[in-house]
C-alpha cells in the first residue's frame, strides 16, 4: 500500500520537474499516520467515503470534483500539517491502464488530501468557499498553502504558523525556545539569527533534569563556537548520546528500542535550537535511531546498552578515524613534489592530509586563505607550522593575486548534495570559481558518511545565520558598527555556509575512491542499498 | 543528575561577634527574613529542588521553628548538623559530607545576598569543562561607618590579588596580600601561556563555587586542606600550570618554600579522566577553536585543569560578615519597598537599643534614599 501510494507522488513530482527527497517520503509516510491517529470516527468516516470514491474515479479517467464535495458534509481527519503539497498537476496520466489498484489508491489519496485541505479551510471559517475552491483542483494555491512541497521548520522563520507550531512542539517536549535577534536581511528572513550573548540555558533550571547535562554542555558548546567544525561536531554528539544511553533505564512497560528513540527526540530538537543540525549529524542521529530500533524487544537492557555503546564506538572509528587514513592514503598521490597547495578556513581533514604528506617526506607548501569574521584560517595556519610545514597566509581578497602560484586547490566540505554541489563554508565557492579560471584544479575531501540527501543549487534556501554582532569590530578604539540596531534598514548578515556548482570541482577524494562530483548519488545509492 | 547544592551555615561570624552572640550567624534577621533565606531563595528560584545545608544543631533548631522559612523554601532540604567548635572548615566539612555526594557540587555561602543569574557561572563551569567556577563582584561602596569603630575602612591586609586573562573569564592568580610578604611573583609558565593577565585587586569573592566531583575525592585524600576559600581555591589556581608529573621541583618556579608542601599530593586525581576521555580529546582535535591564539599551543594549552571566573559587573552581590555590611543591608531592607517599619524596626531596634546603637535609626534615615537605589530589586513579601 505504501509503494503504490509513494510511486503516485513520485509520477506527480515527475510531472511538476523536481525530485523526492527522502526526507518528502517519510514526510508523506507520517501524514498518513497521523490521519490515522486522528479521532477514530472521522477516520473511518472518511476510509468508508474513500473506499465508496474509489470506485467511482476507476472508471472514470478524469479526476471527479465529487470527493471534493463530500468533505464539507462530513468531519475531515484533524490535525495535519500546514502545509499539504498541492498537486499542482491534477490530471492522472491519462493512459492509466495499468492496475486497477494503482488508480484506486491514487484516487484514494487525492481524496484524503482534499479532506484535508477542506478541513484546513473549514477552520478557517471558510466553510461557503470550501466547494468552490475543492472544486477548483488546480485553482491557485492559497497564501498558506505554497506551490512548494513542505519545507522544514528551520528554513520557515518568517512564517507565523510555523513559529507557533514549532512554539508549541518545544513546549511539549519541555524546551525553552530561543528568539531571533536583529534586524534579518529581507533575503535570509527565513532562517533563524540568534545571539551569542543569549544562550539557551539561561531559561533552563540549572541541574537540568528535563534535558540529560552531556546534553546541555554539548548545546552550550556547540551556540559558543567551542566544538565547530562537522567531524568535532558529530564526534562530540556521539560522545554525548553514549553518555545518555549510559545513564538511561527502562521504564517499566516499556522497550528500550522505542523508549530511547523517544528520549532523544527532545534533546535533539534542543540541539537544533543552539545550533542547526549539520548534515554529518543528521546521519549520525539517522543511523544511531536506526540501530536502537533494531534492538530485539527479548534483549536484556544492559546487553542493549553495551550493544549500542560499541556501535557508536564502530561509527566513529569506521566513519571518521579510518575513512580520514584512508582518505589521506589517496590524496597523498596526488601531492608531488615541488606542489604549492591551497587551502581555505579550517578543515580537519584537509589538516589531516597535509600533516600525513609532510610526514611521507612530500615537499610542498602551503597557502593559507583565511576570510572574515571567522578567522578559522589562523588556527589551520598554527596547526601545519606546528608540524613544520612552510606555509603563507593571505586573505579571501588576495586570492586571485596568489592564484598563479598554486598548483592544486584542498578544499573541505561540510556536505556534499545529491545533485553534486558542494556544501562548505561561505567563501569556499568564490576560491573554486577563482581556481576555475585559472585553470588550477580543485579538489574536494569528504568522507562519505556526510553525504547528504538534499539538494540544493544556491546558498539562500538552506543556511544556516550566525550571530550578526560578530562582524563588528573595533580598531583604533573605535566601533564604527556598535549601534547597528538603531539604524533602520541596516542590517548585518553573518552566512555560515554557501555550495559550489560541480562544475568548478575536479575531484571529490572519499573514504570509497576518488569519483566526480557527479557521481555522489551513485554512492547515495549504494549506501542505501547496503542498509 | 548534573549538580548538587551545598549551603554552607555554620559560620561563626568570627568578625561580628557583638551581633552573633545571641543569634548563630545564619539566622540573623536582614529584613524580615533570616539570612539563610537569601541563598536558599536563589538557589530555588534558578531551578535547583533540593540543598544540602551544612549547619550546626542550634541553626538547625532555629530553621524548623522558624515560619519564612518553613514556608517559604519549597527545596527539600537536608541538613547536616556539625559541632560547633569552629575547627570545622569548609572543606573538612565537604569532606564530613563526601558520601552524599554523588556529581559536581555547588558551594553556596550562607552569607550571600545576590540576584545573579547563576546560569553565568555554571555555563562557564560546562562549556570549558572546568574544574571549578566561582563568582566574584565589583567592590561596592559602603556610605556609612559602623557607630563604635573609628570609621574603619577595610585595612590594605586584606586586599585579594585575582590575575585574570584578557577574556576576564580564566582565572590565572589568586592571592591575599597577607600572603605576599616580598611581593607579588608570578611564575613564568603563566606569563608564557598568557602574556596579558589583568590584575584586579577590588574585586569581593562571592564565595560561590562551582566544583567537580573529583575535588571532593582529592579532599577526601588530602586532609590537610581545611578551607575552600583559603586553601583549596588558591591550590586549584596554582595546579593549573604546574607540570602533570609527579616531580615537584619546577625549575621557574619563584614560589616561596612553604607552598612545596601543600603540592606535594600529586594531582593526579585532579586530572579528571571522565569515560571516554580520547573522544573528547578528538572532538577537540578535529574542532577548530583556540582559547587563545599567537602561540603554537593547542586549546587550552593542552592543560586538563582549568579554573575560571565570572566577575559580576553590576547587580547587588554581598557578603554579610562584617558589622557595617550588616547594618548596612538591614536598613536597606527595612526601607524597601512594602516593609513595615514597626514589625521589623522592632526586631533589629532590639540588637540596636539593646548594644546601644539605637542613635543608629536616625543617622541611617538621612542616607535611605541613597542606598534605596541600589535594592530596588527586593521586594519583601
Amino acid at each position: 500500500m505504501e509503494g503504490p501510494g509513494n510511486k503516485d507522488v513520485i509520477e506527480r513530482a515527475k510531472n511538476d520537474g523536481r525530485e523526492l527527497t527522502k526526507e518528502e517520503k517519510q514526510r508523506l509516510r507520517k501524514e498518513k499516520k497521523q490521519q490515522k491517529k486522528g479521532k477514530e470516527k472521522k477516520d473511518d468516516k472518511a476510509s468508508q467515503d474513500g473506499e465508496k470514491r474509489e470506485k467511482k474515479p476507476v472508471s472514470s479517467a478524469s479526476p471527479a470534483p465529487q470527493p471534493a464535495t463530500q468533505p464539507p458534509t462530513q468531519k475531515a481527519p484533524p490535525a495535519v500539517p500546514a502545509l499539504v503539497p498541492v498537486p499542482a498537476s491534477e490530471t492522472p496520466p491519462p493512459g492509466d491502464k495499468p492496475a486497477k489498484s494503482k488508480a484506486e489508491l491514487k484516487a484514494e489519496r487525492r481524496a484524503r488530501q482534499e479532506a484535508e485541505r477542506a478541513s484546513k479551510q473549514g477552520k478557517k471559517g471558510d466553510v461557503g468557499g470550501q466547494q468552490v475552491a475543492a472544486g477548483k483542483p488546480k485553482a491557485p494555491p492559497s497564501e498558506l498553502q505554497p506551490v512548494v512541497k513542505r519545507l522544514p521548520e528551520y528554513m520557515q522563520a518568517d512564517n507565523p504558523e510555523v513559529l507557533k507550531k514549532l512554539a508549541k512542539k518545544l513546549e511539549r517536549q519541555q524546551i525553552p525556545l530561543r528568539s531571533d535577534y536583529g534586524y534579518k536581511v529581507s533575503l535570509f528572513s527565513h532562517l533563524h539569527q540568534y545571539s551569542r550573548k543569549a544562550p539557551l540555558t539561561q531559561q533552563l533550571s540549572i541541574p537540568s533534569t528535563v534535558i540529560h547535562p552531556a546534553i546541555v554542555r554539548l548545546g552550550l558548546q556547540y551556540s559558543q563556537g567551542i566544538v565547530a567544525g562537522s567531524n568535532a561536531r558529530s564526534v562530540a554528539l556521539l560522545h554525548a548520546f553514549k553518555q545518555v544511553i549510559r545513564d538511561y533505564t527502562t521504564p517499566p512497560n516499556e522497550e528500550l528500542s522505542r523508549d530511547l528513540v523517544n528520549k532523544l527526540k527532545p534533546y535533539i530538537s534542543f540541539l537544533n535550537q543552539c545550533r542547526p543540525l549539520s548534515a554529518s549529524m543528521g546521519n549520525a542521529i539517522k543511523y544511531i535511531k536506526k540501530e536502537i530500533s533494531n534492538i530485539p524487544s527479548q534483549c536484556k537492557e544492559e546487553e542493549a546498552k553495551s550493544k549500542l555503546l560499541t556501535c557508536i564506538e564502530c561509527y566513529i572509528n569506521e566513519k571518521i578515524i579510518l575513512a580520514a587514513k584512508a582518505i589521506a592514503k589517496s590524496s597523498i598521490e596526488k601531492i608531488s613534489d615541488g606542489d604549492v597547495i591551497l587551502v581555505y578556513g579550517c578543515s580537519s581533514l584537509v589538516n589531516h592530509i597535509l600533516c600525513e604528506a609532510f610526514e611521507k617526506n612530500r615537499k610542498f607548501r602551503v597557502i593559507v586563505v583565511d576570510s572574515r569574521p571567522r578567522l578559522e584560517g589562523r588556527e589551520a595556519l598554527r596547526r601545519l607550522v606546528q608540524r613544520g610545514i612552510s606555509c603563507t597566509y593571505v586573505l579571501i581578497s588576495a586570492v586571485s593575486y596568489i592564484l598563479p602560484e598554486v598548483s592544486k586547490v584542498f578544499l573541505g566540505a561540510h556536505a556534499l548534495l545529491a545533485n553534486g554541489y558542494v556544501m562548505s563554508r561561505v567563501g569556499t565557492s568564490q576560491i573554486a570559481l577563482v581556481a576555475k579560471a585559472f585553470n588550477v584544479p580543485v579538489l574536494v575531501c569528504c568522507e562519505t558518511y556526510k553525504f547528504c540527501e538534499r539538494v540544493q543549487t544556491d546558498s539562500f534556501v538552506s543556511n544556516e545565520l550566525d550571530d550578526p554582532d560578530d562582524l563588528i569590530v573595533t580598531r583604533k578604539g573605535k566601533t564604527q558598527l556598535e549601534h547597528w540596531q538603531d539604524v533602520c534598514l541596516l542590517g548585518l548578515l553573518n552566512l555560515v555556509y554557501d555550495v559550489t556548482p560541480p562544475d568548478f570541482v575536479d575531484l571529490v577524494i572519499t573514504d570509497l575512491g576518488m569519483i566526480p562530483c557527479t557521481s555522489v548519488p551513485v554512492v547515495l545509492r549504494v549506501k542505501n542499498v547496503d542498509q | 543528575m548534573e549538580l548538587q547544592a551545598v549551603l554552607m551555615a555554620a559560620g561563626g561570624g568570627s568578625r561580628m561577634t557583638d551581633l552573633t552572640y545571641n543569634t548563630p550567624k545564619a539566622m540573623l534577621p536582614v529584613g524580615n527574613k533570616p539570612l539563610m533565606w537569601y541563598p536558599l531563595n536563589l538557589l530555588e528560584r534558578v531551578g535547583f529542588e533540593e540543598v544540602i545545608v551544612i549547619t550546626t544543631r542550634e541553626v538547625h533548631k532555629m530553621m524548623s521553628s522558624d515560619s519564612k522559612i518553613k514556608l517559604d523554601v519549597k527545596m527539600k532540604l537536608d541538613v547536616v548538623c556539625i559541632q560547633e567548635d569552629g575547627d570545622m572548615g569548609t572543606a573538612d566539612a565537604l569532606r564530613h559530607i563526601q558520601e552524599r555526594i554523588k556529581t559536581d557540587i555547588l558551594v553556596v555561602s550562607c552569607d550571600l545576598i545576590t540576584d545573579v543569574a547563576l546560569h553565568e557561572v555554571v555555563d562557564l563551569f560546562r562549556a570549558y569543562n572546568a574544574t571549578l567556577a566561582m563568582l566574584m563582584s565589583k567592590a561596592h561602596e559602603f556610605t556609612e561607618t559602623v557607630p563604635g569603630q573609628k570609621g574603619k575602612k577595610k585595612t590594605a591586609e586584606q586586599r585579594d590579588f585575582v590575575g585574570v586573562d584578557q577574556s576576564g573569564k580564566r582565572l590565572l592568580f589568586m592571592a591575599n596580600e597577607a600572603d605576599l610578604e616580598d611581593g607579588l611573583s608570578i611564575r613564568k609558565s603563566i606569563v608564557r601561556k598568557h602574556p596579558r593577565m589583568h590584575i584586579k585587586t577590588g574585586l569581593v569573592d562571592a564565595h560561590l563555587y562551582c566544583l567537580k566531583k573529583a575535588v571532593v575525592d582529592f579532599l577526601v585524600d588530602n586532609k590537610s586542606i581545611s578551607s575552600i576559600r583559603g586553601e583549596l581555591v588558591p591550590y586549584l589556581v596554582r595546579k593549573q600550570f604546574s607540570k602533570t608529573t609527579n616531580s615537584q621541583k619546577i625549575k621557574d618556579d619563584a614560589e616561596d618554600q612553604n607552598q612545596k608542601k601543600n603540592d606535594g599530593p600529586t594531582n593526579h586525581e585532579l586530572l579528571i579522566s571522565s569515560r571516554d576521555e580520547p573522544l573528547l580529546q578528538l572532538a577537540q582535535e578535529r574542532s577548530c577553536w583556540n582559547d587563545h591564539r599567537g602561540d603554537m599551543s593547542e586549546a587550552y594549552h593542552g592543560g586538563k585543569l582549568r579554573c575560571y571566573v565570572h566577575i559580576m559587573d553590576e547587580g547587588p552581590c554581598y557578603r554579610v560578615n562584617t558589622i557595617c555590611r550588616e547594618a548596612n543591608f538591614s536598613k536597606c531592607y527595612r526601607y524597601g519597598i512594602g516593609v513595615r517599619l514597626d514589625t521589623d524596626g522592632s526586631d533589629i531596634g532590639y540588637y540596636y537599643y539593646h548594644y546601644y546603637y539605637y542613635y543608629y535609626y536616625y543617622y541611617y534615615y538621612y542616607n535611605y534614599s541613597s542606598l534605596r537605589r541600589r535594592f530596588i530589586n527586593y521586594r519583601d513579601e
